[in-house]
């Protein structure tokens, strides 16, 4: 005779064998849940009440249309570099310099709207952009031609490449570009009002649009063409792309190009639109919060545009408390971060799920 | 060899097992499984991948516990609840990668992990102790060379040392022939035999028939983690254990048409590979391939024959010599280029060269086609083409997946396998480099490998294959070229040479060629 009596259970990771649509949305809004939870504890511990502050902060980033037109404002750059680095990372190249490649867009489109005066005023924002893309483009393909050609390790070339860029804008802002009838503040002279990037509602502007339509290009590139198909290969597997014939080298570069662009654009688009000249505090932190954004979104362009805008919700939402509160603005990194843990941690039920087992152990009975 | 000393004793019996049941989430890997092991006997467990006989044997090695069952050794109920209760109990598996410290010695690694040990070891006492075992059972090893200093046939005589020094009476032997030569196994064949003689034992885990027929005294055959029958190894046929193991019939000859090469297609010129660190891994390698035929290429592994295959397909660049494809000059052309040339590639290590795990079946099936019309125009994929293509290859090729649309890494080894040779053949622009094509599959899913190449060569393919199974050579090539250390031995017909010529080809011994 057997007795079969159940002991230890336990709880063990399985692998999914696909990943559910399902699962992909709620992942983030349990961890999204979680993350509020844990913010209290620390808004609690720190003498706050906890649900007073989410309502400033959600109040001050969504509640009225000046604050949400001034989350849309701080949104925009974050989208455009949050897809820069998302499609760098496609191609797991760790592309860490968007912030430099923000600031060279800034310093390539300041540059057409301070000195090509010879141009009509008209024509000035368009060339300004592309100038600025461009900038932001030979910034990053600066990396990546150092990887493909030699094999340069990324995150140091990108990161450092930060720095420099960084110290270069300012040196140009402080230095030579400086405005002479400035009052010695650092910044260059505002460039032509023709040549702004025109608002369309509160302080947000046709940014926003652009920002959008960089998702939905990008999105299709990566889902819809050869060209992604490639990208996406390398990715996961760079050997057996190259036993395909995909060719390695080149695309590193075409892809980082690109890249570069995208987080170009959004420091073109922020001195066209918001600063009107390129000035200090350039360098936002917008190219940094990008890697958040990104790997938050699973490198999803539509899923980096609404990344994008909690970042800046609690951007602005963090100012607010700082207002209404008393509470340090840094209470809103804090909450920031809290809200990576979870939301990072979470992604690992996208590809695994919890089980319970029940250990059989089997007596027998004579 | 230790089948003289067979003894028709029945209770003799050493080592049962009973009713074990071993389940992992999805699966049952052994379904209430008796075996029983006679003293001075070889068993033999064979089965098809994912029969069961692995994880059996690591009920037995203490790495896994059985959810049901019982084990008895000499007669009593024991628990293994570890590797150190199995090695207690006298039994010692040597796994398939074997489990040496290579900047060690023989001596060191032999003692590693002892527990009886004084806390400075007498190493001249282990030597000796060494000496005197490998002297017994003929395990020729310097006790005090380094491990990377050895072969692999070396290297597995200390893993047999080391468990015959701690005491181990029943030896698991993992597909202990896979990574030797012909020579090599027939020497382990002996030890093995030597050991029987003083009543030890020993359970061979294989799916090669010939080596039961070789090896063993009696033969288990699993399958889908049942036993479907225990018979005495004198009493079967290979055929009748392929058939056991397979559920059907196996061909072991396989209809082909007659030889006739015709145009070279490729033509390797005296080609030398020098890697990044200075060593020759190609040396002066010149051959031709033609049209119709199968140019087998023997070797050990890691003798050069995966480098030559990567010269061929534009992965390697070459350091010298010239390579030529159709009469034109090709040396240095990209991968690309050779593909479009016609060169379809069946790569050696079939994960991370063969197709990208986290991509769908119907993505990894399309990757030699996507850049054309009609999978896309224009630059933009038509993802409908795509999956209806995916849907015909998967039929054609019988792979078995869920759905086109399945992550490939998700897929058996012989799935994966089925996918990429669906691709290659189909885009095959009639030059085939198949490396390992059946490395590490079961025999249904080899004999389709097979079957598709020599297709393949009956369609006027020319077709390189790289095999470190003998057999595998003889049945499919036409032509074999043997590699010894980056350097053609000789080039012999398929037909005319036998397992000992290539065996001692492969051993870099002799230089001739019959062509």
């Amino acid at each position: 005779m057997r007795m079969v009596h159940y002991k230890n259970k336990r709880i063990v990771l399985e692998k999914r064998e696909a990943r559910s649509g399902k699962i992909l949305f709620i992942v983030p809004i349990i961890s999204f849940i979680v993350s509020l939870v844990l913010g209290a504890v620390v808004l609690a511990a720190s003498g706050a009440n906890p649900f007073s502050t989410y309502f400033y902060m959600a109040r001050g980033a969504f509640g009225s249309w000046v604050g949400f037109t001034e989350t849309l404002v701080k949104a925009i750059p974050l989208i455009l570099t949050g897809l820069g680095v998302t499609i760098a990372f496609k191609l797991r190249f760790w592309n860490i310099g968007a912030e430099g490649q923000l600031v060279f867009g800034a310093i390539g489109t300041a540059w057409v709207m301070i000195f090509w005066t010879f141009l009509p005023v008209q024509m000035l924002l368009p060339i300004a952009l592309l100038v600025g893309m461009t900038a932001g483009a030979l910034w990053a393909g600066i990396a990546a031609v150092l990887k493909a050609k030699w094999g340069v390790d990324e995150t140091l070339t990108t990161l450092m490449m930060n720095y420099i860029a960084i110290l270069f804008a300012e040196y140009l802002y402080y230095g030579p570009w400086r405005d002479p009838d400035g009052y010695g503040f650092p910044g260059t002279k505002a460039f032509p009002r023709e040549a702004w990037l025109p608002r369309i509602a509160g302080r947000a502007h046709w940014g926003l649009v652009i920002a959008l339509a960089a998702a939905v290009i990008l999105w299709f590139v990566l889902y819809k063409t050869k060209w992604g198909f490639e990208i996406k290969m390398i990715g996961l597997n760079q050997r057996a792309a190259r036993c395909q014939g995909v060719n390695i080298q080149r695309n590193i570069i075409l892809v980082l190009l690109v890249s570069g662009a995208l987080s170009g654009l959004a420091g073109a688009v922020e001195v066209t639109a918001v600063q009107h000249r390129l000035m200090k505090g350039i360098d936002m932190g917008y190219g940094f919060t990008a890697i958040i954004v990104a790997w938050m979104a699973q490198l999803n362009p539509f899923a980096a545009v609404l990344v994008a805008l909690i970042m800046a919700g609690l951007l602005v939402g963090g100012d607010q408390i700082q207002m209404m509160m008393g509470l340090p603005a840094s209470m809103g990194l804090v909450l920031q971060g809290l809200l990576l843990f979870p939301l990072l941690a979470g992604t690992i039920f996208s590809d695994y799920r919890l089980r319970v087992v029940k250990q059989e152990e089997v007596e027998q009975c004579s | 060899m230790g089948k003289e000393t067979q003894k028709k004793t029945q209770d003799n019996v050493i080592l049962r097992m009973s009713g074990i049941t071993k389940r992992f989430p999805g699966v049952t890997a052994n379904n209430h499984v008796d075996l029983s092991l006679n003293a001075g006997e070889i068993l033999a467990l064979l089965g098809e991948n994912g029969a069961g006989k692995s994880s059996l044997m690591n009920v037995l090695a203490g790495l896994y516990r059985p959810d049901e069952g019982s084990i008895f050794i000499r007669g009593e109920q024991v628990q293994i609840h570890s590797p150190q209760d199995s090695m207690r109990l006298g039994i010692g598996m040597i796994h398939q990668e074997f489990m040496l410290v290579e900047t060690m010695t023989v001596a060191e690694n032999i003692i590693l992990g002892m527990k009886d040990l004084p806390f400075i070891p007498l190493m001249q006492e282990v030597r000796n102790k060494i000496t005197e075992l490998s002297e017994r059972y003929g395990l020729k090893v310097n006790p005090d060379k380094y491990i990377y200093e050895l072969s692999v046939g070396e290297q597995q005589r200390v893993e047999i040392l080391k468990l015959v020094y701690q005491g181990a009476d029943i030896l698991i032997l993992d597909e202990p022939t896979a990574v030797l030569t012909p020579q090599e196994a027939r020497d382990l064949n002996t030890i093995i035999g030597m050991m029987l003689s003083e009543g030890k034992s020993a359970i061979f885990i294989t799916h090669k028939m010939d080596e039961v027929i070789e090896f063993s005294h009696q033969v288990q055959v699993l399958r889908k983690g049942e036993t479907v029958a225990v018979c005495k190894t004198d009493e079967v046929t290979p055929k009748d254990l392929a058939k056991m193991m397979v559920g059907r019939e196996i061909l072991f000859h396989l209809e082909r048409d007659v030889y006739k090469p015709g145009e070279v297609r490729v033509h390797v010129e005296d080609v030398s590979v020098i890697d990044q660190t200075g060593r020759a891994v190609l040396e002066h390698i010149s051959l031709d391939l033609k049209e119709g035929e199968v140019l087998g290429i023997a070797g050990v592994a890691g003798n050069g024959q995966q480098e030559l295959s990567e010269v061929i397909t534009g992965l390697m660049p070459v350091t010298s010599g010239y390579l030529y494809l159709d009469e034109r000059d090709v040396t240095g052309a990209t991968p690309l280029k050779m593909i479009k040339n016609g060169i379809s590639h069946i790569p050696a290590d079939r994960s991370a060269m063969g197709v990208v795990g986290d991509m769908s079946v119907a993505d990894n099936l399309v990757m030699k086609r996507y850049r054309k019309r009609p999978m896309s125009k224009n630059g933009i994929l038509n993802g409908s083409v795509i999956v209806k293509f995916a849907k015909k290859m998967i039929d054609v090729f019988k792979i078995a997946t869920p759905e086109s649309s399945t992550r490939v890494k998700f897929l058996s080894g012989g799935n994966i396998q089925k996918t990429i040779l669906a691709r290659e053949i189909d885009s095959c622009g009639g030059i085939l480099i198949a490396v390992y094509p059946s490395r590490g599959l079961d025999v249904g899913a080899t004999e389709a490998v097979r079957k598709n190449i020599l297709k393949q060569r009956d369609n006027r393919a020319a077709v390189l294959l790289v095999s470190e199974e003998l057999e595998e050579l003889m049945m499919v090539s036409d032509k074999i070229a043997v590699m010894f250390e980056g350097k053609i031995m000789g080039i012999v017909d398929a037909r005319e040479t036998n397992i000992e010529q290539l065996g001692m080809m492969m051993a870099g011994m002799v230089k001739e060629s019959t062509l």
